[in-house]
């Protein structure tokens, strides 16, 4: 059995009297793939926040490696991660290149023909030409938009990963050509990752675990095989539309 | 009925003064984060750019209107007891210790704190300032302060050209429509210039851009979630900022000008 790369014990997080959850504690080990799903405005994007560093839970903490995020851990784990937003979040002022080089423009020690060459490896990686490196990301469709997106979070070929529904906004088509993507990603980097979902789809194709977020709580939560055959109710709800 | 009036008022100071407690903090987060290395001079050198070599054309139309407005209203007011001689020295007053600054501040809220507050809200609900924390930029110390410094360099530049393009409108018209000779009127205006009428614009025009900036970012940084909130932040940011460039304006006069 891996370690555990990634736990999170007892968060709990309110909006002034909107009580988002309460109490979660999940725990992924290493080079899993874990989704975590649920309908729309459970949670999702606000409990990944808390796990990245990005909102301050209300109570509980998170452990990486194993030990508490405060101090120098921080910054080792910031080094560590790379994040995909709902929206893939692209600067608009910069070229294509540079967003996904993003992390040694300002390090000092990447020359522009080196941060450049990390672009177009990455580019390559997620399958889009080498062509697309000087657009700016309004050029782009939705879906390169995602792509780049994760050019721009593999760039330093993270530990783990992070995804904020993957497949929101995009077609069916493109959605499973982002779903292999993804696998494909993780798997060639061996990365632990943590993906947000309401995509059936989404998480048949890249997770190995799976949670369910519903009413604050964790509902439910077990192996990819397990989910397709539980009873539980609300997780039945989930499979059911989706696959007549 | 009285006890409700007295809640909504009570409501509004609480609220005023949580406003500003949240700019007051935020203030000291760009001065705290934006005096350490590394500084981003590519950043501000294209804030420079955009707060200031864009905004030269509005500036300057605006100045040489309200000198040329202002000559014909002295000359006019001037005639009632025989005083028409007054017109340059009053122009030039009037432009560089008052109008200069704050027309030039007012329109440069309306253009640049505007266009912060969109851009920045922008970033905000689109979570590019959540992509720059987790790609280990500070956002504060990345976008706000470079836009606070280049704004509280532009302003003051902006405004000497302003002073000088409006008191070229007050000659242009001067000459043209009021009967003056260009070398006496010119002669008249350095005549009653001081030192401490350019010092006073300068230090106003800084103080406006530095509120511009601020105003700009604060309220795209914390705009609501949604275009609307992106929205209603670029009308606040503009009217917060043309408020306090008016109010501190007259606190400033007083203190530059101690009767
Ligand atoms: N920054 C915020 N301020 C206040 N409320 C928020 C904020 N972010 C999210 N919420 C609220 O938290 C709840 C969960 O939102 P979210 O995590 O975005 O849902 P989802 O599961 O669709 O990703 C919603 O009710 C939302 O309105
Ligand atoms: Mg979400």
């Amino acid at each position: 059995m891996n370690p555990p790369v990634i736990q999170a014990q007892g968060l709990s997080k309110r909006f002034v009297n909107n009580e988002v959850f309460n109490d979660i504690n999940l725990s992924v080990n290493k080079g899993k793939s874990l989704a975590i799903i649920g309908g729309s405005g459970q949670g999702k994007s606000v409990l990944l926040k808390c796990l990245v560093g990005l909102m301050q839970p209300d109570t509980g903490k998170i452990l990486f490696d194993g030990e508490p995020l405060q101090g120098k851990h921080i910054q080792k784990f910031f080094d560590s991660f790379g994040i995909v937003f709902q929206g893939a979040a692209l600067f608009d002022s910069i070229p294509v290149w540079e967003n996904i080089s993003f992390k040694f423009k300002y390090s000092g020690t990447h020359s522009i023909k080196a941060r450049r060459k990390i672009a177009s490896q990455k580019l390559d990686l997620v399958g889009l030409p080498s062509s697309n490196l000087d657009l700016y990301p309004s050029e782009l469709s939705g879906g390169m938009q995602k792509r780049v997106g994760i050019a721009r979070a593999i760039a330093t070929e993270p530990k783990i990963l992070f995804f904020d529904e993957p497949t929101s906004g995009l077609d069916p088509i493109t959605s499973n050509t982002i779903n292999n993507l993804i696998r494909f990603i993780i798997k060639e980097l061996g990365s632990t990752a943590i993906t947000i979902s309401h995509d059936l789809n989404s998480i048949r194709t890249i997770a190995d675990d799976i949670v369910l977020l519903h009413k604050r709580k964790i509902e439910w939560s077990g192996s990819i095989d397990t989910f397709e055959k539980t009873k539980n109710i609300n997780i039945r709800e989930f499979i059911k539309p989706s696959s007549t | 009925m009285i006890f409700r009036f007295f809640f909504k008022v009570g409501a509004l100071i609480f609220n005023l003064f949580f406003i500003i407690g949240a700019v007051s903090r935020f203030f000291l987060e760009i001065i705290f984060t934006g005096f350490a290395p590394p500084f981003y001079l590519k950043e501000i050198m294209k804030q420079l750019y955009r707060v200031g070599y864009t905004s030269l054309p509005v500036v300057g139309l605006t100045a040489f209107f309200t000198g040329g407005a202002l000559a014909l209203q002295i000359f006019e007011g001037g005639s009632r007891f025989n005083a028409e001689s007054v017109v340059p020295s009053i122009v030039a007053i009037g432009m560089v210790r008052e109008l200069g600054p704050v027309l030039g501040g007012l329109m440069v809220a309306g253009r640049v704190s505007a266009a912060m507050a969109a851009e920045i809200g922008t970033m905000k609900v689109t979570e590019q300032l959540d992509a720059l924390k987790t790609l280990s930029i500070e956002p504060v110390k990345y976008l706000v302060f470079p836009r606070v410094v280049a704004s509280a360099i532009s302003l003051p530049i902006l405004v000497s050209v302003g002073n000088t393009i409006g008191i070229m409108g007050g000659l242009f018209v001067g000459t043209t429509r009021l009967g003056f000779d260009s070398q006496l009127y010119l002669l008249n205006t350095l005549e009653f210039l001081t030192i401490d009428d350019f010092t006073s614009s300068l230090v106003k025009a800084t103080f406006f851009g530095t509120i511009i900036a601020i105003m700009g970012c604060f309220n795209g940084f914390y705009s609501k979630r949604g275009a609307e909130g992106v929205g209603r932040a670029t009308t606040a940011a503009v009217v917060s900022s043309s408020i306090l460039i008016l109010a501190s304006n007259y606190f400033l006069t007083e203190w530059l000008f101690k009767p």
